[in-house]
């Protein structure tokens, strides 16, 4: 399974890069994918959002099952990834790539250290 | 080990059991317990094997004789002129409908949970779900929900849904069986009912839907284009209940910007039957379509590239979401549906046409006529297409009564809600002559004849 | 082979049905505002559309060619006579609002059967009105509400679900405005009485059971539960979805429930083709009978009469229910009798322990005990060692001309198989399907591929759901 070592981690299967510019971008984990099989629907909040750390952002659906996503950390919508609109299955195929949902600039940066690392997040979906 | 209970070795005359005295024997030995009996231990002693009092089984022979006697004392309409309407109408269905819809494979089948086994079923409902589209003017249908009023119900739940307004108006001409429903649905959510006059429609800013129906309980053709403007000038949606049938002559609804389109289908190929089961239909524009209760069936291919057909955006629905669901409603009205598809498919472009246009001309024949006696007079200006009330000078029960002593089914009494209200209902299957009848005898009962 | 749709048929001009020309004279035409101008159906001959819904009709499974141990949906065998009598012209041809005097023979059917559902489910308050299970359990749910409003008991907003149950009983219960709480199952699947016992106080509205449960397993405790849910002023609602394992068994009135829905359709036998229609008539104590949807039917002086039950719910929807399914299961309670119903009963749950007892070893048995009329397996065996799903072996099943159990359900068993072969089936068809399961056990093991293929004998093979789901297709455009 595919856990990118630079990357930040929830319990609930979000993952989070931080960028230069100061912004974060958010998706879902291939270990989360491959629980939900074939994605066919991300809904996702518009930019301008603001979000908070642990809470609901949005929900996938795949054929037979529904999950609630999670941020990774508190601020405001930046950026959505519009592309899973037409094509939801980028989730599967390119989950920490072009499967990603939000950029997001955090309020609060500290909150980085409340996240899982990669061998942490391993640990928890060996 | 408890003993076999007397009543397990009773056999009764019809249980539509295959098993003989060996194959029991056999199982239970398989099983490896000595009685039936054994197999229902885990219901407590105290409670088991109560004594039902029900009288004892017939043979087919027996039960059908029964049933006949109780179908033969009801007066049905066929054999008397019968003014009915109001939300259940007869009309003429050809032969092939239920002789289709009777076949084996799709009477006995179900839900098409295996879309392998099941093509016939998903391709029908696709049909119908086309139909509905084409019939209300709209993008998308789902395959049936189970009558009008509850659909209706679930539109305006729908409604709040997508505009997070707490809060529904009504048009108050509305059939009363679909206003108590809805206010079954909504007001334990929380969700104020209100009602308002589709003549003169609210300031829609507060409200998470405006709707009517069309035509209106009374029969009339409600302005339901400025209904939905003020909906839209108040960010609320607008949502319409239709006839199926009269949408065969009357303006799609999709053409004066309704979002979601619900109603009745009975009348496309369903017998009477005392009320149902009949069909709901369900409409609305795609982009609402996450929000949409009960099942979809859409088309897609198999790993050879083959047409076919599947139940899909299951997401939105109770086995999957469960309290977040959008509607716990699970089962749809397959059969019947089926049956509003056939009888369209048959009737057709010209047919139905043809079918809502006989209904509007000989219910304005019959209200010419009925209009034409001293004292008798139509409730409101308005248009109609197949119904319409009229004002009479005595009370509509006793007309009624009156009618019913010479032979005739008269109209339904509303004088609850319209002085001395007489909704009368005449559709193709009423023949000059009855229509000219009625008129007769109302006018006979009314100057005291 | 494959079957284009209806509206790919039309020939412009074809007719399928001649309609009697208009013999009154004609109205003056409808204001243009209110018309209707284009009406895109199909122009198709009535052969056209026999043809076409013939062919349609062959690409189905159905009870009456296969055998169909679809769990949860008791797929039994529907008798003929029904038919018969649901299509007698005095059932037919009458309308729901006729003066009842005119319909004393429906009123009387529609009597005798809820006496018959009183009887049966030991909760003499009926309404039979409800279209299906799932509107049954709203309107119940809503009776519950509706009773503790009256006792000024409004702090009562939650309902307790067993994980187990069908996902319609926490979305009845959100419908109804409550929030749902899960009641977890104990190692035997039974209700885990400490966890209840801990979920139970003054804000509980009622606890939703299926009784038997979804897992085919009959609660013994079911009087510890009704207790316990009594006495913290709750109720004890009851789906009542296997109710055709229990008829004669037991009454769930006397095992402590206050309203239950039945749903004829499964359990007394009504056509339901293609998943409907469906009837969800709602059994209740005394104490909820003021609150039944309106109307119900009574008996006076030798007629029957609409009774308007003083603190009535409403209506669920418009008129008396679906008479039609009434007219079937009624004639299937007459045919039957208690004898015949509790032979029923007896029989379906005999031929699922012998479903059990025969595939046990091959296939993993998450709850090892006697079941009722369903047995629960799970595919977590060959998923292991076979890296077969159970998705593969129901498909397989197809080719060997069965229709597959149901599959996925309930949600606490991993890869879960529920077999309910119905007390319709005889042993030799059992035998068969029994062989034709441990067929695929063993091709798990030697031919895996096989199973992951299937099926390969029908019309389309697997259809790509994602697809359908991405880019919603779901209807014709002209």
């Amino acid at each position: 399974m595919n856990i990118p070592e630079e990357l930040g981690y929830t319990k609930e299967h979000e993952w989070v890069r931080f960028n230069d510019d100061g912004t974060v971008t958010m998706g879902i984990t291939e270990f989360a994918t491959d629980q939900l099989g074939d994605v066919v629907y991300v809904d996702l909040p518009p930019v301008g959002t603001t979000v908070r750390q642990f809470e609901k952002f949005g929900e996938i659906e795949s054929v037979k099952a529904v999950s609630e996503l999670f941020s990774g950390i508190s601020g405001e919508v930046v950026e959505v990834n519009e592309k899973l609109g037409d094509q939801p299955e980028l989730v599967n195929s390119d989950p920490y790539g072009e499967g990603w949902m939000l950029r997001v600039r955090p309020s609060n940066p500290a909150e980085r250290d409340n996240l899982l690392s990669a061998a942490d997040y391993g640990a928890l979906t060996a | 080990m408890t003993t076999a209970h007397p009543q397990t070795t009773r056999r009764s005359r019809t249980s539509y059991v295959p098993h003989t005295e060996a194959d029991r024997r056999q199982m239970l030995e398989t099983i490896g317990v000595a009685s039936i009996e054994d197999l229902f231990v885990d219901i407590p002693a105290a409670l088991r094997n109560p004594t039902l009092r029900l009288p004892d089984g017939m043979s087919e022979m027996e039960v059908l004789a029964h049933v006949e006697q109780l179908a033969e004392r009801n007066v049905t309409v066929d054999r008397l002129p019968s003014f009915l309407g109001a939300g259940a109408y007869r009309h003429f269905i050809p032969s092939a409908v239920w002789q289709l819809v009777g076949r084996n494979e799709f009477y006995t089948s179900y839900t098409p949970y295996q879309p392998e086994v099941a093509q016939g079923t998903l391709q029908a409902m696709y049909e119908f779900q086309s139909f509905v589209a084409l019939l209300t003017g709209m993008e998308v249908a789902n395959a049936s929900v189970y009558d009008g009023a509850s659909g209706l119900a679930e539109a305006m739940l729908m409604a709040v849904r997508l505009t997070n307004r707490p809060r529904v108006a009504l048009a108050a001409s509305v059939h009363p069986d679909y206003l108590r429903t809805v206010e079954t649905y909504l007001v334990p959510q929380g969700i104020a009912v209100e009602r308002f006059d589709p003549a003169a429609p609210p300031d829609a800013s507060g409200f998470a839907c405006l709707a009517i129906q069309q035509p209106s309980f009374e029969g009339f053709l409600v302005p339901a284009e400025q209904v939905g403007e003020a909906a839209h000038a108040g960010g609320a949606l607008f949502v319409v209940a239709a006839d199926a049938l009269s949408l065969g002559m009357l303006r799609p609804p999709g053409d004066y910007g309704a979002d979601i389109v619900v109603g009745e289908a009975q009348s496309c190929g369903v017998p009477l039957q005392f009320g149902g089961p009949y069909v709901g239909i369900f409409a609305c524009k795609q982009k609402y379509i996450r929000q949409l209760p009960g099942r979809l069936v859409g088309g897609t291919v198999d790993h050879e590239g083959r047409r076919g057909y599947v139940l899909t955006l299951q997401a939105r629905e109770q086995h999957i979401r469960r309290e977040r669901a959008t509607s716990n409603i699970c089962t749809s009205q397959g059969l019947i549906a089926l049956a509003a598809t056939i009888y369209l498919a048959l009737l057709g472009k010209e047919g139905v046409r043809q079918v809502a246009e006989l209904c509007y001309h000989k219910a304005h024949y019959a209200a010419s006529l009925l209009t034409a006696i001293p004292g008798v007079r139509l409730a409101r200006p308005d248009p109609f297409w197949c119904e319409f009330t009229l004002q009479l000078p005595l009370p509509p029960s006793v007309v009624n009564q009156k009618l019913l002593d010479r032979g005739i089914l008269g109209g339904l009494d509303i004088s609850d809600r319209i002085p001395n209200g007489w909704l009368v209902c005449v559709t193709e299957v009423n023949s000059r002559d009855e229509i000219e009848r009625l008129a007769a005898e109302t006018r006979a009962i009314v100057e005291g004849r | 082979m494959s079957e284009p749709v209806i509206f790919e048929r039309s020939q412009p001009g074809r007719r399928g049905v001649a309609l009697p020309p208009l013999d009154v004279p004609e109205a003056p035409p409808l204001p243009a505002e209110f018309r209707r101008d284009d009406l895109p159906l199909p122009e198709v001959s009535e052969l056209d559309v026999v043809r076409h819904y013939v062919r349609l009709s062959q690409l189905n499974f159905a009870i009456d060619s296969v055998f169909y141990p679809l769990g949860s949906c008791t797929m039994k065998y529907n008798p003929k006579v029904h038919e018969d009598a649901a299509r007698l012209r005095g059932f037919q041809q009458i309308h729901p609002l006729q003066p009842a005097e005119t319909v004393q023979g429906a009123l009387e059917l529609m009597f005798r059967l809820q006496e018959a559902l009183g009887e049966i489910s030991g909760l003499p308050a009926v309404s039979l009105q409800p279209a299906a299970g799932a509107q049954g359990e709203l309107t119940g749910i809503l009776m519950i509400r509706a009773l503790h409003r009256d006792r000024g008991e409004t702090g009562r907003r939650v309902v307790l679900v067993p994980e187990s149950a069908h996902g319609t009983n926490p979305a009845t219960a959100a419908m109804a405005g409550f929030t749902v709480k899960p009641v977890r199952a104990d190692r035997a699947g039974n209700v885990d009485l400490d966890h209840l016992r801990s979920l139970l106080g003054p804000d509980v509205a009622a606890m939703m059971l299926t009784q038997p449960s979804t897992l085919g397993l009959f609660d013994p405790n079911i009087e510890e539960i009704a207790a316990q849910v009594h006495a913290s002023g709750a109720l004890l609602y009851g789906d009542g979805a296997n109710l055709n394992a229990i008829l004669g068994k037991v009454k769930p009135g006397e095992s402590g429930f206050d309203v239950i829905h039945i749903n004829l359709h499964k359990t007394f036998t009504t056509p339901h083709g293609g998943g409907g229609p469906g009837a969800g008539p709602v059994c209740a104590s005394p104490a909820l009978a003021p609150y039944l949807p309106d109307p119900v039917v009574g008996e006076r002086d030798g007629q029957y009469v609409y009774l308007h039950p003083p603190k009535s719910i409403g209506k669920v929807r418009a008129f008396h229910g679906h008479f039609g399914m009434f007219v079937r299961a009624y004639t299937y309670i007459r045919s039957l009798g208690a004898d015949g119903l509790r032979e029923v009963s007896e029989h379906a749950v005999l031929n699922a322990n012998y479903v059990r007892s025969r595939l046990q070893d091959l296939y993993e048995l998450p709850y090892d005990r006697i079941c009722m009329h369903e047995v629960v397996f799970s595919g977590s065996r060959q998923k292991q060692q076979h890296g077969i799903r159970t998705l593969d072996i129901a498909k397989r099943l197809i080719d060997y001309g069965y229709h597959p159990p149901t599959i996925y359900f309930p949600l606490v068993v991993d890869e879960a198989l529920m077999i309910e072969p119905t007390e319709t089936e005889s042993k030799e068809t059992l035998d068969g399907f029994i062989e034709a399961m441990r067929a695929i056990a063993a091709e798990a093991a030697t031919d895996p591929e096989l199973l992951k293929a299937a099926p390969t004998t029908t019309p389309v093979g697997r259809l790509d759901e994602a697809q359908a789901a991405r880019r919603p297709d779901l209807r014709w455009q002209p």
